[in-house]
């Protein structure tokens, strides 16, 4: 199952990161690959420091120490390498959703035909085409992160940094959204980090699954599933093992952060 | 035995009730006209309602209402409108620049407590018994109160927005005019409906001062002579420019603020 690869291609590099919030040390040396074309999902207990990674890894915020490098350049037509899916979507209330896809297209002159031809092209992917007049507060959950998702296509990027993007939905609609990333991935690969503290979700979506212990974050152990994801279906025995593995190395680390929360 | 589940929910949302509101004035008036009629209110403490309506009247048609609203209105508007242009622009340096804030948000809380009508001396001495002085002390009472309220505004805007912004790589231009401004835009307009009602007391103010003609005032003037239905009919006109300001801005809030949910 060698995907597609655009070329050229760009990895992202964890090299070495510590982070701290003032005394907490959060995150200690993390070194990882983020090769292209592949889906890594990083999961660990809550407060293990795995959101403040990927923001480490987008430029959001600067480590303490160590740094993140951009190995290859960036696809053709590529407006924004690193972009972001966020856990509550970020959606411009005040922008109907056709809006809110242009507004990441309009800082880079590109002319008002070919902007409304890529916002045509990404709402088709996510299914939205008719919704384009709608206002976010007349959209679900699902479709919200379905915008969302499209306006991140929208710029074309080499690696998209998902923060929990189905967390704040219903179980039914995780199902619904799964299927789409799987079914986006599968007709064109693209390079993702997934950051989640859903193992079904991981155990679905990852290539590569990083487990980090809990704060500050190391990490713990890498799984790769090799199944392709189009044929991991809901329920499957392999998936349902490799989720069992990591809730395994998971459980005693998430209790202790558990109980660690109690008398911080 | 069965009994059935008593309801107890409900209730503490507001819901529209439409007309109460005028009931209540038409109450009002109607007690007012009422008792002075009935020698119950005696027409020294309160003038009756329909005097007021026929002094009005006669305003009206004696071509002095016009006479007195044009200037009244071009003071408010002009002052008004220089007040909440000069306080939205300085409330948005002081939400997006650290230094602005902290060198300005002192200056604004000292003069925001300091009654304006005090300052009209000086506003005379540094613009003249003319129009000036009076803009400028309409505009100035209404700077305060909008910079304030748009600075906290700006405070609120959802900072998740603007990560996502920076995220995509946006000018800093465009996060200000695309998130930060429409975002701050609900807090602003509840700012703008307290200043333009200060706007309308702080008129009466800036016409105490060598104004001729203006709904001030006329109030002024009545009011020396304890001439009651004259005053009232003034107050009455102040009240109903409140009324058009605030429906003005409900219009514009409905407009611009449709995306709220």
């Amino acid at each position: 199952m060698p995907p597609l690869l655009r070329s050229p291609t760009l990895d992202l590099r964890a090299r070495n990161i510590h982070h701290q919030y003032g005394e907490t040390e959060v995150l200690r040396d993390i070194s990882l690959d983020f090769p292209s074309g592949r889906i890594v999902c990083i999961v660990g207990p809550s407060g293990c420091g795995k959101s403040t990674l990927l923001r480490l890894l987008g430029g959001l915020e600067k480590p303490t120490a160590g740094e993140v490098l951009q190995l290859g350049a960036p696809p053709a037509g590529c407006l924004n390498p690193l972009t972001y899916i966020f856990q509550d979507f970020a959606l411009l209330p005040w922008r109907t959703v056709e809006g809110n896809v242009s507004l990441v297209l309009e800082d880079h002159g590109l002319g008002a035909a070919e902007r409304a031809q890529i916002i045509a092209d990404v709402l088709v992917r996510t299914k939205l085409s008719e919704f384009r007049a709608a206002l976010p507060k007349q959209l679900s959950g699902g479709m919200k992160q379905r915008v969302a998702i499209a306006r991140a296509l929208a710029v074309n990027p080499a690696v998209m940094l998902m923060d929990e993007p189905l967390s704040a939905l219903d179980a039914q609609t995780r199902e619904l959204l799964m299927d789409d990333l799987v079914g986006l991935w599968t007709r064109a690969p693209f390079t993702a980090v997934y950051v989640t503290h859903n193992l079904a979700e991981a155990v679905r979506l990852g290539h590569q699954i990083v487990v980090l212990s809990r704060r500050p974050g190391q990490v713990r152990d890498v799984v790769e599933i090799d199944l392709p994801l189009a044929e991991r279906a809901h329920g499957d025995a392999m998936l349902e093992r490799q989720q069992q593995h990591l809730w395994g190395l998971m459980r005693d680390e998430a209790a202790a952060a558990d109980a660690e929360l109690l008398h911080v | 035995m069965s009994e059935r589940v008593t309801f107890r929910g409900g209730g503490f949302t507001p819901e529209r009730r439409r007309g109460v509101g005028l009931v209540v004035f038409v109450l009002l008036i109607a007690m007012a006209e009422w008792g002075t009629r009935t020698g119950w209110i005696t027409s020294l403490t309160l003038p009756r309602p329909s005097d007021v309506a026929l002094t009005f009247g006669e305003l009206y048609q004696s071509g002095q209402l016009f006479n007195h609203l044009v200037p009244s209105l071009t003071r408010l508007v002009v002052g008004a409108a220089l007040g909440a242009t000069a306080g939205i622009t300085v409330g948005v340096l002081i939400g997006l620049f650290s230094l602005v804030r902290a060198g300005l948000v002192p200056l604004v809380a000292a003069i925001f407590p300091i009654p304006k009508i005090a300052l009209l001396p000086l506003f005379v001495i540094w613009f003249g018994i003319d129009e000036a002085s009076k803009y400028a002390l309409i505009a100035f009472g209404t700077f305060t109160p909008t910079v304030v309220a748009t600075y906290g505004a700006v405070d609120n805007v959802d900072r998740t927005l603007i990560r996502m912004g920076q995220s995509f790589g946006l000018s800093w231009r465009s996060i200000v005019w695309k998130i930060v401004l429409p975002g701050a835009m609900p807090g602003i307009l509840s700012g703008l409906r307290i200043s333009l009602t200060i706007a309308i007391i702080l008129l009466v103010a800036a016409e105490m001062l060598g104004a001729e003609y203006g709904i001030g005032a006329y109030i002024l003037n009545a009011g020396s002579l304890y001439d009651l239905e004259r005053l009232f009919a003034g107050v009455v006109i102040l009240s109903v420019l409140g009324v058009i300001v605030s429906y003005g801005i409900g219009m514009v809030e409905k407009r611009l603020l449709r995306w709220r949910v």
